[in-house]
């Protein structure tokens, strides 16, 4: 589903990504993990099309396709999704009607009828419980207001909604207490399925005691310096990075 | 240049005085004087120091001297906000339109006119209201249109009254043979804890070539409460001088609400003062100006008084090579104490080429006061923008959708949800890529 071979990044003149390569097969969970500085948001951004980042080597094929030539819009419609670790306050855009264009357009790129007003709502109704969010946020603007906490159950919310074939959580750990990281963490489980695939973006073990991923990669100076399963968290949790990276750099 | 400006419109003014209506000859004649006296203001004086007049002065606009204009039904349409429940005195090419209008019923309370057609306890209330507080020696324009007072409107509500529907005063400018001028005055006069929305519209027609020169002044007495409403679409080709003045006693409230969308080059100015105890004015602006449109706003807040508050917001968006001039200004007089003063103006740049010029003006002599002010100027944020593009929405949908969401923070401010709705779809109306956002108006 997604292959990314040897990719090379900067921001000016700064160099952050150094060959990264990464495969991703349908309905797989990848945790990307690494110590601040690593690269691991640098690798989400590219990966949805975020402007500023400049792509200096490899490639990234996404279903055949070459995504870094594609637009963020056209990533989105192609069903990649990317949970923010800063989501974005839009005052005055309204929740409800964002996703709804936001759902429209992806039907509409893929052939589909567009929902109507009604069907749109009855998704609405049946995704915002996965959340534990009250429906009069919705009516709100976008993030506008909301706690640490709700923006980012708000992003598993749309991704609930926007049903994307690839999903890359970005930090969604972060700033979260415990109840709120069950939530989300829940949330992720119930869309988890043989057909999406997920990458997790986090410094800490903690989430994926929640979500518990096929695959766990080690990002460090840019590039992954070692793999493994979900144990490897647990070893990165007790040993540190430092320790982990010390091995790597041996072997 | 003024000078030649000044012989014009001198002699203009003999040529209508033969069919002038007499009754207010003193202070027309007065007007012209101060006309004479000061001329017209040039890029020389600090107030205009952004606008720069020469091309209207130069234009030998005349008076439109007969009232036969009117406009058609389905130009009406467009131009009437839909299914708004209101009243209505249409003018055309500065003229009263009775066909076209609908009043209240007028009486003790309520005494709604046009200028023109207003009888002879009309005319005596109008002689009594007229420049009592506002100057001709405002500017030159100002001097202009009382020296050429001619029509407009005058509106009256008597204490403890209230006018049961919005005022809609509609200023239509269409095609004439030659590029004309007009010079609407209107007097807004509230008794004590009267109320009355009133909604002032300018729109022009058949992309013609004229000149609106307008003066609106507003009487606020104890307790009363205006909800006064601007909205200016003039054609490509107009020009638009428009002075509104203020005069607002103890616990009085005025709410203005200015939207400027059309011109060639407009000049808004606001005074304001508070004059009592308790009075209060919120100033709420919008400007949206593209191509080599220039639009000016000048705001001027005086707090004559102790435990009064003002609060200002003016947004402007700009595109192409248009200019756009904000001044805001407010003055705490001395031993106006407890004062609460805000004001703020963001701008919204989509062009290289677009210029604002932006300056806030706090004058303070007094100790005991809040005061509050900025001013700020961007580009849509790459974030938000980067935000919607990734929840699938293209591009041109986004930049549009956070256009409008940015000018529509000034439209929300308007309480009354008729009139708020409706202008927000002339907003909509005007910004790019409009047909794409149409979904997510409420």
């Amino acid at each position: 589903m997604l292959s990314i071979n040897d990719l090379h990044s900067q921001i000016d003149d700064k160099k952050i990504l150094n060959g990264l390569s990464l495969e991703v097969n349908k309905g797989e969970v990848h945790a990307i993990m690494g110590p601040n500085g690593s690269g691991k948001s640098t690798l989400a951004n590219v990966l949805a099309g975020r402007d500023g980042y400049d792509v200096t080597g490899g490639s990234v094929t996404y279903e055949g396709q070459d995504l870094l030539e594609m637009s963020p819009e056209e990533r989105a419609w192609a069903g990649i999704f990317l949970a923010f670790q800063y989501p974005v306050e839009i005052p005055g855009v309204n929740n409800i009607y964002l996703l709804k264009a936001g759902v429209n357009a992806i039907r509409k790129s893929r052939g589909e009828t567009e929902l109507d007003a009604v069907e749109f709502l009855a998704l609405v109704r049946e995704k915002i419980k996965l959340v534990k969010m009250k429906e009069d946020f919705m009516s709100r603007g976008v993030n506008e207001g909301f706690s640490g906490g709700e923006k980012k159950r708000n992003e598993i919310f749309q991704m609930a909604v926007l049903e994307p074939k690839l999903a890359i959580l970005d930090e969604t750990d972060s700033g979260l207490d415990i109840d709120a990281l069950k939530i989300v963490a829940d949330g992720v489980n119930h869309l988890r399925n043989e057909e999406r695939s997920i990458v997790l973006v986090t410094h800490y073990q903690r989430l994926l005691n929640y979500i518990v991923p096929d695959f766990v990669h080690v990002l460090a100076n840019g590039r992954i310096i070692k793999s493994g399963g979900s144990e490897l968290a647990l070893q990165l949790e007790e040993q540190g990075y430092e320790q982990v990276m010390r091995e790597a750099e041996a072997a | 240049m003024t000078q030649a400006a000044i012989d014009h419109y001198l002699a203009e003014h003999k040529r209508l005085s033969n069919n002038s209506a007499g009754w207010i000859e003193k202070q027309r004649l007065s007007a012209l004087e101060s006309l004479g006296r000061q001329g017209f203001p040039s890029t020389r004086h600090e107030a205009w120091k952004y606008t720069d007049v020469r091309s209207l002065l130069k234009q030998n606009f005349i008076s439109v001297d007969t009232d036969d204009s009117t406009v058609g039904a389905e130009q009406m349409q467009t131009i009437r906000f839909p299914d708004l429940d209101c009243y209505e005195l249409v003018f055309v090419n500065g003229h009263f339109n009775s066909a076209l209008s609908s009043l209240p019923a007028s009486g003790e309370a309520i005494n709604v006119s046009s200028i023109s057609t207003a009888g002879d306890d009309v005319r005596a209330k109008i002689e009594q209201y007229l420049n009592q507080y506002a100057s001709t020696d405002k500017h030159g324009f100002a001097a202009l249109n009382t020296a050429f007072l001619n029509d407009g409107t005058f509106i009256h509500a008597a204490d403890n009254a209230q006018i049961d529907k919005p005022l809609h005063l509609v200023f239509i400018s269409n095609k004439q043979n030659s590029s004309f001028i007009a010079h609407p005055r209107n007097l807004i006069i509230l008794g004590s804890n009267a109320r009355a929305t009133v909604i002032e519209s300018y729109i022009g027609l058949d992309n013609a070539e004229y000149c609106t020169n307008t003066v609106t002044e507003i009487i606020t007495s104890e307790g009363a409460h205006l909800e006064h409403y601007k909205l200016q679409q003039e054609s490509d080709l107009a020009y638009h001088i428009g002075y509104l003045h203020a005069h607002c006693h103890k616990d009085s409230r005025l709410d203005s609400h200015s939207i400027s969308l059309g011109g060639l080059l407009v000049r808004n100015d606001i005074d304001t003062v508070l004059a009592g105890r308790g009075a209060h004015v919120g100033l709420n602006g919008l400007y949206i100006a593209g191509n080599n449109q220039h639009i000016d706003n000048h705001t001027r807040v005086d707090h004559n008084m102790p435990n009064t508050s003002s609060d200002e917001t003016y947004r402007g968006v700009l595109d192409g090579k248009a200019r756009a001039v904000f001044n805001g200004k407010v003055v705490v007089h001395k031993d106006a104490q407890q004062i609460d003063a805000q004001q703020s103006n963001a701008n919204l740049l989509m062009s290289d080429d677009a210029e604002i010029d932006t300056k806030p003006e706090l004058e303070i002599y007094a100790d005991d006061v809040k005061c509050t002010h900025g001013a700020t100027i961007g580009q849509l944020d790459e974030n938000m923008l980067f935000y919607l593009r990734s929840r699938a929405i293209d591009e041109t949908t986004a930049r549009s959708l956070l256009t409008f969401a940015f000018a529509d923070e000034v439209i929300k401010r308007i309480s009354f949800a008729p009139i708020r709705e409706r202008l927000e779809h002339r907003v909509v109306g005007r910004l790019p890529d409009a047909s794409l956002i149409s979904e997510f108006l409420q």
